[in-house]
């Protein structure tokens, strides 16, 4: 390795091991207003439970859920989350997804799902990307519980 | 003529495609492990997530100064954790005439890690079996075996709205080879026949979801006294078109080969994936 490529590979590596490169979490209502405020997360929940009730892999999940509740619970959420003027009045994710066996496939389609209504509602990119990297984290408490 | 052939294949197969998120198989290196172009990467190759199964067909092609290489193979993978590949390698001597084949038998494990979900990178184990097809040349210039293992571990994980609010994917990759010119000069030499740590990396960013732009350095062994080798290193554009195809291209800087210098062109590679 020649001098000029240690650098580079040095600031790589101390990336990969200490997540230097992640993103801090929002503090301010930038994302939430980014998102569409409290009419963007209706639509964006809309759109979701939509793509969820067409989704032969995932909807079974959802059988015996009361869809008005888990609707508002899940605007809630992630108005509280992008730093809106809500509280999240719902169970933990731990708690609530608890022994439903959601696979990892089950949570790559909802992400999906996600991805397809926010390009549809045409998000902004970095908003889009900063609201999957509030909830990538929660995958160890959805899935497989 | 064999883009034409992947593309009916593709089409005539209309099979779903996986569960993972698009873009996340990465593309095929032409070692035939899921990386980029030159780097195996710790993502499993395909879109099968758990408990689904996925299988592709790649075609790399790199044409540099004096040399050009043609890699295709097959490769399938299980449950985002076990990825086999089938490769074969044609480094043809397009200035000196004749031509260097080899296959590739590629084993990756998906160790631990979620690429997207966890804070810990995605960490996979992978053993690449080599076999020269036509040894004389390599063993004529003094490489001492016909056939040899590759080692690697590889960390990769992507840091979302890390750039300009853009996905930032990193790799890093340690290899154990004794290969030279990745193996199409053969495997060791009569001087020196141990092992070596190698380091790769790569770094992309998705401008969107399915277009990345990156770059990637290997890191290179000098084993063979008759002619240097040096690191290569490249910069891609990859675009997923749907959990279906893919498309790369690619500049590349291969360094010395067999006595020649500055070897530098072009690279892209075409993959259909079910
Ligand atoms: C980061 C991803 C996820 C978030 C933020 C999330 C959020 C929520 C919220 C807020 C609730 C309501 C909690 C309550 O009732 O108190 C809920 C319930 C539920 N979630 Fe998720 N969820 C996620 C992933 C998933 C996935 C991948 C699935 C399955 C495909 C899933 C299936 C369910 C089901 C079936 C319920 C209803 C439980 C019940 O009826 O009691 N969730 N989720």
């Amino acid at each position: 390795m020649t001098v000029k490529q240690t650098p580079l590979l040095v600031a790589l590596l101390l990336c990969l091991s200490l997540s230097a490169c992640s993103q801090q979490p929002q503090k301010t209502d930038q994302l939430y207003l980014a998102l569409g405020a409290q009419a963007g997360l209706e639509q964006l929940v809309d759109g979701l439970l939509l793509e969820i009730e067409q989704d032969q892999q995932i909807v079974h999940h959802f059988q015996d859920t009361d869809i008005p509740r888990f609707r508002r619970l899940l605007i809630e959420q992630l108005c509280e989350l992008s730093g809106g003027p809500c509280t999240y009045t719902g169970a933990t994710m731990q708690e609530s997804h608890t022994g439903f066996q959601i696979s990892q496939a089950d949570f790559d389609n909802l992400v999906t799902h996600l991805m397809t209504v926010m390009q549809r509602q045409k998000i902004d990119i970095k908003a889009q990307n900063q609201l999957l990297a509030l909830l990538a984290p929660m995958y160890k408490d959805v899935v497989y519980r | 003529m064999k883009y034409a052939a992947l593309l009916l294949l593709a089409l005539a197969l209309p099979v779903q495609a996986g569960s993972k998120i698009i873009a996340t198989g990465g593309a095929t290196s032409i070692e035939g492990a899921a990386g980029g172009g030159i780097v195996p990467w710790a993502v499993i190759n395909g879109y099968a997530s758990s408990e689904q199964w996925s299988v592709l067909a790649f075609n790399n092609n790199v044409g540099v100064d004096d040399f050009s290489l043609h890699t295709y193979g097959v490769a399938a993978s299980y449950n985002n954790e076990w990825e086999l590949s089938f490769t074969r390698q044609q480094f043809d001597l397009d200035t000196l005439g004749g031509d260097l084949q080899q296959d590739v038998i590629g084993l990756k494990y998906h160790i631990a890690g979620e690429l997207l979900y966890s804070q810990l990178p995605q960490l996979s184990a992978g053993i690449q079996y080599k076999k020269h097809r036509n040894f004389a040349l390599p063993s004529a210039v003094g490489a001492k075996d016909d056939s040899d293992i590759d080692y690697y571990l590889a960390a990769s994980k992507v840091y979302f709205a890390a750039v300009a609010g853009r996905n930032l994917l990193l790799n890093a990759t340690l290899r154990a080879s004794r290969a030279n010119q990745i193996g199409l000069l053969g495997f060791g030499s009569h001087s020196d026949n141990s092992y070596q740590w190698l380091v790769e990396s790569s770094a992309a960013v998705l401008l969107t979801p399915q277009l990345a732009v990156g770059v990637e350095f290997r890191q290179k062994p000098n084993q063979l006294d008759f002619a240097d080798e040096q690191h290569w290193r490249d910069i891609f554009a990859a675009w997923f078109i749907n959990k279906n195809f893919s498309l790369v291209g690619g500049y590349v800087d291969l360094g010395r080969i067999a006595g020649f210098s500055e070897q530098q062109g072009y690279y892209l590679a075409l993959e259909a994936t079910w």
